[in-house]
């Protein structure tokens, strides 16, 4: 017995030996971020990094709908197998209230990055609480919900002369949410197994919400004020109604089985000639300019969310902060990394791997304008965009979104103010359950 | 019973060669299983209780208070929680009587002499094999309205399986059925095996009709064991996730045990969830008792 306690303190004395040495002497920072290209671009920049200072960069990814609860599985633990994440614009709350997040306000005032990154991507991907200015990421992937189109059929001369026929004006990309909808319903034809539309509705995370905000803030319309969580006159108000109706309407284009669909299916509309329209996050669309992903790609092309009735234009905001994880052991390795990061070649370098910069100065460059067919619909798009709600809570705000919102636009009973009501009655409960605003 | 197997230790057995004292098995065996139990059962289940009673969320650094009953009162007062049990309620009824309909049914057709019998229960038995989530993703494909192999051998044109809110919770529980069938087809066609034939040839020599062999021989013997593949079935049924989670997103279809994932690692209401993982608990358990209550009566007879 004696023996065997001898030998297995012995070994465990081992590994714990090895575990140190190895600790020591390598200099290996972990980001992690969810599974998708951008993520490879990341580590292609890290391998820069590693040429020039040998500190290896190693980007750990997880599929997106895994992403949040590996990411705070590991946070709530308090665990240091990550050094820096690149988190969700809505984990800000959680993140900076909950500790996870190293607070980053005098790195971003020594480098001025307030005025180096666009403004927009400052506000909603390094900023919390709004307004404080106190930072808690920098912005990285810069991203935005954008539209792609198929150029063939909209070009096709017999369309053109048939849709002004029907519509009495030109088919053209869509300046508003009209004409959105007029050329949706224009090529929905279910007997020849092309429909009008790819929009987002899955419920499981941001995808529905993602998909009507689009809507909501073209036509005018707020989720609610983000400095009193005032709800009530926001997001029920007139316009927010015509604007649910409006996505309501959108879903009656999309192809068949259409109601749990996000990034996937919104490019696999456009690959498999399924839809003449598709929303999407720009990150997304450099596989719809490869030949290889797309058989469509030399007739796919993009424009920026139209304006609502109103003359409005918005768009639903995407993209993430890199933060570094307050549980790291490497902080400082972390920072420097981070200072790498922010200067301006490496943020023309991480644009031209594919990566959506938010250096300011890269997106206003001619040549980042002219490097693809959407980067210009990406910068308008970055500089009037808006996001969810970051607070701590936001989870149960989303979760009430899609509780109210999904089954109405997927075809259920009610009327699209019975739903926001009831919808900003759920909000309100949970603002005073958390003391906000009262 | 049990401590009569323990205190008396067979003198001819191998342990008992080997000198193995009953201290020393319980020592090697029960004590780990029980210490095993105790820190990745009981512990946590104990602790979770504690934490069902506050506000606690593992994604802050705010500390727990203490709110009583509050978490069940809302949980109980929540429409949205009720409308996840009833489905839940839906799909264990459709998906158990399902399987035992369509398992005991083919167990019935195996249960003679054809040939290549064993090889044909050994392929029938494949399906439950798999891994939930990977019989979800498949069945995500054969569902689907363009390209979907159902749909184009049924020739029921774009019918939405999936996306439809009236169809889901059916569709999902159509694969349930698929997959677990075999399940209680193995259970059935072990209790039909064990049927005495002289009870049969009994049976032929009264001249007693098919339909009354079958309602008086043979379900009454094999009602025991198709009772424990019904309480397996069911137990499993109430907690499905993976299949449903995978198959759709549809709120119709939204069974108990997503709703508790959502709420405990979406949205981070660890003392909520607690709550509910307790309620979820004191339902199967109400269940599985009434099921055992009714087994050891069926097995009296």
């Amino acid at each position: 017995m004696r023996k065997t306690m001898t030998s297995l303190l012995a070994g465990i004395g081992l590994v714990l030996a090895c575990g140190t040495s190895v600790y020591a002497q390598d200099k290996e920072l972990t980001i992690f971020w969810a599974e998708w290209d951008p993520a490879n671009y990341l580590q292609e920049l890290g391998n820069e990094y590693e040429k020039e200072t040998g500190v290896k960069i190693t980007v750990e990814t997880t599929p997106w709908p895994d992403f949040q609860t590996k990411a705070f599985t590991e946070f709530n633990a308090h665990g240091d197998a990550y050094d820096m994440v690149v988190g969700d614009s809505q984990w800000l709350g959680a993140g900076s209230t909950g500790g996870h997040y190293v607070d980053l306000t005098d790195f971003f005032n020594k480098h001025k990055l307030g005025e180096v990154m666009a403004p927009a991507t400052v506000k909603y991907y390094a900023e919390y609480p709004g307004g404080s200015s106190k930072y808690w990421a920098i912005p990285l992937e810069g991203d935005a919900v954008g539209w792609s189109y198929r150029k063939d059929w909209f070009e096709d001369p017999k369309e053109k002369e048939a849709f002004k026929a029907k519509y009495g004006y030109d088919l053209d990309v869509p300046k508003d949410f009209k004409a959105l909808r007029d050329i949706a319903e224009f090529f929905h034809r279910p007997d020849q197994k092309r429909y009008g539309i790819a929009i987002y509705t899955d419920n499981s995370y941001d995808a529905m919400a993602m998909g009507f905000e689009n809507a909501l803030f073209s036509f005018g319309g707020e989720l609610g004020d983000y400095k009193t969580y005032k709800v009530d006159g926001f997001i029920n108000s007139d316009k927010a109604i015509a604007a649910l109706d409006a996505y309501k309407e959108l879903y009656t284009f999309t192809p068949p089985g259409w109601a749990k669909s996000f990034f996937v299916e919104d490019n696999q509309a456009i690959t498999e000639n399924l839809a003449a329209m598709s929303m999407n996050y720009f990150a997304f669309f450099p596989s719809l300019i490869n030949e290889a992903s797309n058989p469509n790609a030399k007739n796919t092309g993009f424009f920026a969310n139209p304006a609502g009735p109103g003359g409005d234009q918005f768009a639903a905001l995407g993209g993430q902060g890199i933060s570094i994880v307050s549980y790291s052991q490497k902080q400082e390795e972390a920072v420097k990394f981070l200072e790498w990061f922010i200067k301006d070649e490496t943020q023309k370098k991480w644009a031209a791997l594919g990566g959506y910069t938010c250096s300011a100065a890269v997106l206003k460059s001619e040549e980042f304008q002219n490097a693809t067919p959407y980067n210009k619909a990406f910068y308008e798009t970055m500089f009037k965009v808006k996001d969810f709600w970051a607070v701590p809570e936001y989870a149960e705000l989303l979760q009430q979104l899609n509780q109210r919102i999904y089954p109405y636009v997927i075809g259920g009973p009610g009327t699209a103010k019975e739903t926001l009501d009831a919808l900003a009655a759920d909000w309100n409960a949970t603002f005073k359950k958390y003391g906000r605003g009262q | 019973m049990a401590t009569t197997m323990i205190t008396t230790l067979d003198r001819s057995s191998r342990a008992a060669a080997r000198g193995l004292s009953d201290i020393s098995i319980r020592n090697l065996f029960i004590i780990p299983t029980i210490l095993f139990l105790i820190v990745f059962n009981i512990f946590p289940l104990i602790y979770s209780l504690g934490y069902s009673f506050t506000d606690f969320r593992a994604s802050t650094n705010a500390p727990a208070n203490f709110i009583g009953l509050q978490n069940y009162r809302d949980l109980l007062n929540d429409p949205y929680v009720w409308s996840n049990f009833a489905i839940t309620a839906k799909y264990v009824i459709i998906s158990v009587a399902g399987q035992l309909l369509v398992g005991f049914g083919v167990a019935m057709l195996l249960n003679r002499d054809i040939p290549l019998k064993g090889l044909l229960t050994t392929l029938l038995l494949l399906p439950m094999m798999l891994s939930m989530a990977v019989v979800g993703l498949f069945w995500k494909l054969l569902y689907d309205p363009s390209f979907g192999i159902i749909n184009y051998a049924l020739g029921l044109g774009t019918f939405e399986w999936l996306s439809d809110p009236n169809m889901a919770l059916y569709a999902v529980a159509l694969t349930d059925i698929w997959m677990w069938s075999p399940f209680v087809m193995l259970l059935s066609l072990a209790g039909l095996s064990a049927v005495p034939k002289h009870l049969y040839e009994a049976a032929a020599i009264d001249r007693a009709g098919p339909f009354y062999t079958f309602f008086r021989i043979t379900l009454p013997l094999v009602a025991p064991i198709l009772m424990i593949a019904v309480i397996f079935r069911t137990m499993e049924a109430f907690k499905t996730f993976d299949l449903a989670y995978i198959l759709t997103s549809q709120p119709t279809a939204e069974l108990i045990s997503i709703r508790l994932y959502k709420m405990a690692f979406q949205e981070w209401q660890t003392g909520r969830s607690c709550a509910m993982a307790y309620i979820v608990l004191i339902m199967v358990l109400a269940i599985t008792n009434i099921y055992v209550k009714y087994l050891n009566k069926v097995k009296e007879r």
